[in-house]
């Protein structure tokens, strides 16, 4: 435990910030580093939902469904739903798309829910010293989603409207003259709100998930920091039993009500998505 | 915290999964979903149908019931105007009989007073011939006296 080597609840939090990387890194970017547990359980839980969607997708029957079948298509049924009410073209890969970003996003987040020492205490019986795993506290793991929809809203953008629609679109609003030379004068301003406004989009998407995600587990960490380095000697002491009373019932209360927060920051995530490619689509 | 290599495998197992969600979960299970709601919209309509068929059929069965009853009042009216009429053509046959039987009753009885009448017409005529011969003591010599005696058989 950190407890061991240092009790301490700085150590102790900063411990459970550190990745189980190939090395350390140097600076803010360093493309030499890979964090293995972010990809090894984001691969995982990508099996998990795929395997699950697969199994039923392929044993689907038209007649009565059962348990599971009727709870697939229960959130097959409402992303439809959702994306039929935003996005008005036609594209076979935006649904999907939806779908997906909910349950991986939601699986992500579900793992805040399982106790926060349990699997890094595994791994270090195993031999790993860190193991973060939550990936959507990984600003690499937000990222990488926000940054595949910008991606694709850039290329719907310009399969849509044309390179030029899509240059347009950035630079003639949201001030628009009909004098041409008040126009030219336009452009610019038009060209650093919009270009925010664009670029806000993957940022936001991904750091509103990571700060939450972040925020969340920052919270258990504390509550368990509360009955941090007493080990069993608390038992025998009045203070110590509020401690692990205390720890209980509010990590208890905290974990109902971010099954709240796990479930409204994937349904964002993969709803605003459908937004912003759904503008994508269309013309302004 | 930095951004390193694990965003660019993020973003390829991401895309993989979307890949693989759009080819081979999101068809299947929209399909069964589509094709499902479509069975229960023919059998609902399939019901429909068969409810509007079932009034219609009632309907006809009514009809055919009406009508059914309707004729068996005309075939039992018509039969008991034609009992009736059979009972009043043998009432006629039997009263014509009957007037027949007493007119033959009738005839012969007259004719047996008649026959009677003669027999003891002429029983008296000899009774009374009888007595006046006993009374002149001798005897009418009934050919003479032939048409005294019819005379007197005529009175009598």
């Amino acid at each position: 435990m950190a407890a061991q080597q240092a009790p301490g609840a700085t150590q102790y939090i900063l411990h459970h910030q550190a990745f189980l990387s190939n090395k350390a890194p140097h600076g803010i970017i360093d493309f030499s580093v890979i964090n293995y547990d972010t990809v090894f359980f984001s691969v995982l839980l990508a099996l998990v939902f795929f395997g699950l969607f697969r199994w039923v997708a392929s044993r689907a029957t038209t007649g009565v469904p059962g348990l599971t079948q009727n709870i697939i298509e229960w959130i097959v049924e409402k992303v439809d739903e959702q994306v039929r009410d935003t996005f008005h073209g036609s594209s076979r890969l935006i649904a999907p798309l939806a779908l997906t970003i909910f349950c991986w996003v939601f699986l992500f987040n579900f793992m805040d829910l399982v106790p926060v020492d349990l699997l890094p205490a595994a791994a270090r019986g195993a031999g790993f010293e860190h193991l973060k795993v939550v990936p959507s506290t990984d600003l690499n793991a937000t990222f990488g989603l926000s940054l595949t929809v910008f991606i694709l809203i850039i290329f719907y953008s310009l399969k849509m409207k044309g390179f030029v629609g899509f240059i347009s679109e950035l630079t003639l609003q949201p001030f628009s003259a009909r004098n041409v030379l008040v126009q030219a004068l336009l452009v610019p301003v038009n060209f650093i709100l919009e270009s925010v406004t664009f670029l806000a989009r993957p940022v936001s998407l991904s750091l509103r998930l990571y700060g939450n995600l972040y925020a969340g587990e920052m919270i258990f960490l504390l509550l368990a920091a509360l009955t941090l380095s007493h080990g069993l000697g608390s038992l025998a002491t009045v203070g110590g039993w509020l401690g692990i009373i205390g720890q209980f019932v509010l990590g208890l209360a905290w974990a109902i009500f971010h099954i709240l927060i796990i479930l409204i920051q994937a349904f964002i995530f993969a709803v605003l998505t459908v937004v912003y490619l759904s503008m994508a689509h269309e013309h302004h | 915290m930095n951004i390193n290599l694990t965003l660019f495998v993020q973003m390829l197992v991401f895309a993989l999964l979307v890949f693989g969600t759009m080819r081979w979960i999101w068809p299947l299970i929209l399909g069964a979903m589509e094709e499902r709601s479509r069975k229960i919209a023919q059998g609902l309509a399939a019901a429909e149908k068969g409810e509007q068929e079932l009034a219609a059929a009632r309907d006809r069965a009514e009809a055919i019931v009406h009508e059914a009853r309707g004729r068996a009042n005309q075939i039992i009216e018509h039969a008991q105007h034609l009992a009736h009429e059979l009972v009043e053509q043998a009432k006629g046959a039997a009263s014509s009989e009957g007037a027949r039987i007493v007119a033959a009753a009738q005839q012969q009885i007259e004719l047996d007073t008649t026959r009677a009448k003669e027999s003891l017409r002429r029983e008296v005529a000899a009774i009374a011939v009888r007595a006046a011969s006993k009374l002149l003591e001798r005897e009418i010599d009934a050919r003479t006296h032939a048409d005294l005696l019819d005379k007197l058989a005529a009175q009598i």
